[in-house]
């Protein structure tokens, strides 16, 4: 590859590129982002290859495999251009008709086409897909147009045109100025305005510093930082050399979780490639400036997320965090200024300077300007990531983009901010998102993960399960957070095992106030969020569990129990087979009956129950009915079987 | 290093630039309660027991004077009803794993601690880390260290190296909080695994 | 703590294993880097290598120890033959992964981060794969299988000796 060393090569290049693609000619792009992957989108991708081999149209359509279109639940995912038809949950079987029909044939196959759930309309195009249409991909949208192994690629779109403009066009404090009027606020969690991290960063004393990568994205639930370092490694590269140029860093880290294998993979092909073109090294596009990259990869630790835990595990030592009193930014990787941003801080970048900061100030709200990436998972219809303005409603988010909760159940709640969030119920889902709005209501934006919850899942459950999560997860440095955490799970454990006291949430709350008050980190003081949040807005089910011994939304196993109505069973023997401990007593004829010292709540019959019977219920707050007598169980049978 | 002035529990306190609220407070004669604080080691910031109220560019906050940095015109408060409270769930948290330790005894009764408020812990062992952080410092052997994390993180003896360099050393027992036995006890422990890597090792 | 019964292996790819040391000879911040390696070699960590690994980078002893224990890729004792990862992500929560957990529990006998005396399964939980739309997830061996529910996991395991 030749070596870009200037501007105007760059544009030479990318003309080049261009004129070697035919703009008409037919392109099949397929997602293969981890998620699709594990919907089997390897094997329809070999699919692809093969049959356009088998029908001689090897010089006549392209195939590219990009990286995530969002639309996970409907993976794996296939848009044909130029016409951009998109057809979904593609199996290998259906790609010899894609071929013939759509490819060859220009005709559209109906059944692959995306059917609106209300209207049974059928959409053509990606782009009129409720899902999309509702959408603001700005960030994320190349995602579907870029073969993340292939740089040209994200050239032909116009890449590394913004490190140009900024090098050759702009000094350093310029770039800095246009960060900072954009009010860009971090992606990762914090939301703290970038400009001004940047800033204290260069202003910071000392010869050398650094840039970093925060690709750590140990929230559960959220994966847009995956899905954009694994399909837009350049959208990044390129942010963050912006960065290094406007800060006055020559020295950049990429921390990648090891979980992410295909980020770590594609992270390291765009670096080599974009080396190689001299987007990355020595005097870049001719420009004096210097930079260059390495990749460190994480070993499984949520907390080593935290800014200043990720520097200390650059530094090749446990990745537990420091007191943050001096900004990493003035004192970072091996005490010197380190600015660390997320994936999708960096990835913005580009966009602000190739179109300006008052550009990207007019989507938003006043505090929160621009875009931000979702991933929208749980009870909800569209599974996915989504990109949407700041100042979007919930309401929206979930409905309109997410198609509602699915089986008709009832909404309950969404949680935002991972572990260090907070609950929103029903009568905030009006609430316009953005960092400050979501603070109020208790919860925070954190890196964008949006968990939907329905009548089925139980608050209390919820405060528990993220308290195991960072018993585990903390570093276990400081009292407050190792020992705070450690009571408040104790109690909410015994909470959802019926055995709750008076007083235990007056002590969850003043246990809440310790840990946020004098824990090191923001892990720390964080901690009882989701704690808070559930008793703020959901006391009623703390106080059902500890008064009633009662979980209304029947979860908690030791508090629930299994009961076939003899009224409504008809013996149809499905549960039984089922029935993984045995549990299950009955016949062809006979009435089940659950034995309840053998079942371990695995809610199996209850799923298999054919719903015209519906005869499995669950109990909570009650004593299970007797076992009828064995005689009363036989179902005297008309004629043949009720199967 | 310019001299910053700053306000302790209402006295004006004159300190040096880089200097922490808590060693401000010791050269004016002013007591902060310390747990995993000693003078020939790096502040740690574990215990939190230092926990001080201060002002700063209008908000109020809670820190660890161990090592908040002095600020010109800070405004410390080492006793208030937040600070107060604070120590003393802590303390509770920390008398669950040792109740009877001697060094949390008067704190407890100053803070109204109530050493039962918690069920007893299996360890005693409040991992304020100043054995481990010793031993790398000051004695430059290594022989004990962290493992683990979250609610499960301990302290553990290197059998090589503490087989070597602890039975005449021992340095580290009387630094120990709760129960400078305790710090025996796995020493032996960790003895009596054979030191070298290649012969079977007990269970523990 | 984690166990740590060190089981004698035929034999320790320790050529491999040196390599990967001398390349980071003297270079103490790579550490995690270099036990990462290690471990996706060998699968997991044995004594000999962290103390290989203590004298050629340049770090005590205990801080090896600390982050070997510290961070859930390393394995302090052999790994099984077959790896199932159960996410435990928050999506896959509140779909019901705790139960699919339960069971492979059950059935194997085994708790997150254990592996089998037979050294069959290793079992761990994950934070989030990242494929919700697929909840409860379990993996084995790198195969995906979405919307695990308990009755299946009996015949997804059968299948692995």
């Amino acid at each position: 590859m030749p070596r870009i060393n200037s501007p105007a090569k760059l544009e030479e290049l990318r003309k080049s590129i261009l004129s070697k693609r035919d703009p008409n000619k037919p392109c099949i792009t397929l997602c293969s982002g981890t998620a699709c992957h594990a919907s089997g989108s390897k094997e329809v991708a070999a699919s692809i290859e093969e049959e356009i081999k088998k029908q001689g149209l090897s010089a006549k359509v392209d195939f590219r495999k990009t990286g995530c279109h969002g639309f996970c639940e409907k993976g794996p995912i296939i848009v044909i251009h130029p016409e951009k038809i998109c057809y979904l949950q593609i199996e290998p079987k259906d790609v010899p008709e894609i071929i013939s029909q759509t490819i060859k044939g220009k005709k559209v196959i109906e059944r692959l086409l995306y059917t609106d759930p209300s209207t049974n309309e059928k959409m053509v195009h990606e782009f009129e897909i409720p899902f999309y249409k509702n959408q603001e991909r700005l960030v994320f949208g190349s995602n579907g147009e870029i073969d993340p192994a292939s740089i040209d690629d994200y050239l032909a779109l116009g890449g590394y045109s913004a490190l140009a403009k900024a090098l050759s066009q702009m000094t350093p404090e310029q770039v800095l100025e246009e960060v900072k009027k954009s009010n860009l606020r971090g992606r990762g969690g914090g939301g703290f305005p970038t400009g001004r991290k940047w800033e204290e960063c260069r202003n910071a004393p000392g010869e050398i510093r650094y840039v970093i990568v925060n690709a750590d994205e140990g929230d559960p639930g959220a994966y847009m930082d995956r899905s954009l370092l694994e399909g837009n490694p350049h959208s990044v590269l390129e942010g963050l050399t912006i960065g290094a140029y406007a800060i006055g860093s020559h020295e950049g880290y990429i921390y990648v979780r090891q979980e992410y294998p295909l980020a770590v993979e594609n992270v390291g092909i765009a670096i080599k490639q974009a080396q190689e073109y001299g987007f990355l090294g020595e005097n870049i596009f001719g420009s004096g400036f210097d930079f260059t990259v390495k990749v460190h990869r994480g070993a499984g630790a949520f907390v080593s997320g935290e800014s200043s835990a990720l520097m200390t595990a650059i530094e090749g030592r446990v990745g537990e965090p420091r007191p943050k009193y001096i900004h990493t930014a003035i004192k970072g990787v091996r005490d010197r200024p380190s600015c660390l941003n997320n994936v999708e801080t960096w990835a913005t970048v580009p966009l602000i300077i190739n179109k300006g900061a008052d550009w990207f100030a007019k989507l938003g709200t006043e505090g929160s300007k621009g875009t931000k990436i979702f991933s929208l998972v749980g009870k909800v219809n569209n599974t996915g990531l989504v990109e949407v303005p700041m100042g979007i409603t919930l309401r929206d988010i979930i409905y309109k983009l997410g198609g509602g909760i699915p089986g008709d159940k009832k909404f309950k709640a969404v949680q935002t901010g991972g572990p260090s969030g907070g609950c929103i119920p029903e009568e905030q889902l009006d609430m316009k998102v953005d960092f400050d709005e979501l603070a109020k209501a208790g919860s925070m934006m954190g890196s964008g993960g949006m968990i939907v919850m329905d009548e089925d899942t139980c608050m209390v459950d919820v405060a528990r399960y993220f308290l195991d999560f960072l018993s585990d997860e903390s570093c276990g440095k400081c009292v407050p957070c190792r020992e705070g955490i450690r009571q408040m799970l104790k109690i909410l454990t015994n909470i959802s095992k019926g055995k709750g006291k008076e007083g235990d949430i007056e002590l969850l709350e003043e246990l809440s106030e310790v840990t946020r008050d004098a824990s090191l980190c923001a892990l720390g003081r964080t901690a009882a969020n989701p704690v808070l949040s559930t008793i703020r807005y959901f006391r009623d089910e703390y106080e059902a569990h500890i008064k009633e011994k009662r979980c209304p939304a029947y979860v908690c196993k030791a508090l629930i129990s299994y009961y076939i109505d003899p009224e409504k069973c008809q013996a149809c023997m499905i549960c039984l087979r089922q029935c993984p401990t045995g549990a299950i007593a009955g016949g062809k004829s006979q009435i089940h009956v659950i034995d309840q010292e053998k079942c371990t709540k695995c809610g199996t019959c209850f799923e298999v129950c054919p719903p015209r019977f519906g005869a499995v219920k669950k109990i909570s707050g009650e004593p299970v009915p007797s076992p009828i007598p064995e005689e009363a169980r036989v179902i005297a049978r008309k004629s043949k079987e009720n199967e | 290093m310019s001299e910053i002035t700053l306000q302790i529990d209402g006295r004006e306190v004159k300190a040096e630039e880089g200097m922490t609220i808590l060693e401000a407070a010791q050269s004016a004669g002013i007591s902060i309660p310390t747990l995993c604080h000693h003078e020939k080691l790096e502040p740690y910031g574990a215990c939190r027991i230092c926990t001080v109220e201060i002002e700063a560019r209008g908000r109020t906050n809670l820190v660890a004077a161990c090592l908040y940095p002095v600020e010109q015109n800070l405004v410390v408060r080492t006793r208030s009803e937040k600070v107060d409270k604070t120590r003393k769930v802590l303390l509770e948290l920390m008398l669950a794993h040792a109740p009877d330790a001697a060094e949390l005894q008067d704190l407890a009764q100053e803070y109204g601690a109530d050493k039962a408020r918690f069920e007893k812990e299996s360890s005693f062992c409040i991992l304020c880390g100043l054995c481990v952080r010793y031993c790398a410092e000051v004695k430059k052997k290594n022989a004990i260290g962290f493992v683990d994390r979250g609610t499960r993180r301990e302290v553990i003896f290197i059998p090589e190296i503490a087989s070597k360099e602890c039975w005449d050393c021992k340095e580290c027992f009387p630094l120990c909080p709760t129960e400078a036995l305790q710090a025996t006890f796995l020493l032996t422990k960790a003895l009596m695994s054979p030191a070298s890597p290649s012969a079977p090792e007990s269970e523990e | 703590m984690k166990e740590r019964k060190e089981v004698k292996t035929a034999a320790t790819s320790n050529g491999k294993i040196d390599q990967i040391i001398d390349k980071y000879q003297g270079d103490a911040s790579a550490l995690i880097q270099a036990l990462l390696e290690i471990q996706s070699e060998h699968h997991w960590l044995p004594k000999e290598a962290l103390d290989k690994v203590s004298k050629k980078l340049e770090v005590p002893l205990n801080q090896i120890q600390h982050v070997a224990t510290f961070y859930k890729a390393f394995s302090l004792v052999p790994r099984g033959r077959h790896q199932i990862q159960v996410c435990m992500g928050t999506a896959c929560h509140i779909r019901g992964a705790p139960r699919v957990l339960d069971r492979v529990q059950d059935l194997t006998g085994i708790r997150p981060g254990e592996t089998d005396l037979d050294l069959k399964f290793s079992l761990e939980t994950v934070n989030c794969l990242g494929c919700c739309a697929m909840g409860p997830v379990m993996v084995v061996d790198g195969k995906y299988h979405g919307k695990t529910v308990p009755a299946k996991v009996g015949d997804v395991l059968k299948n692995y000796d």
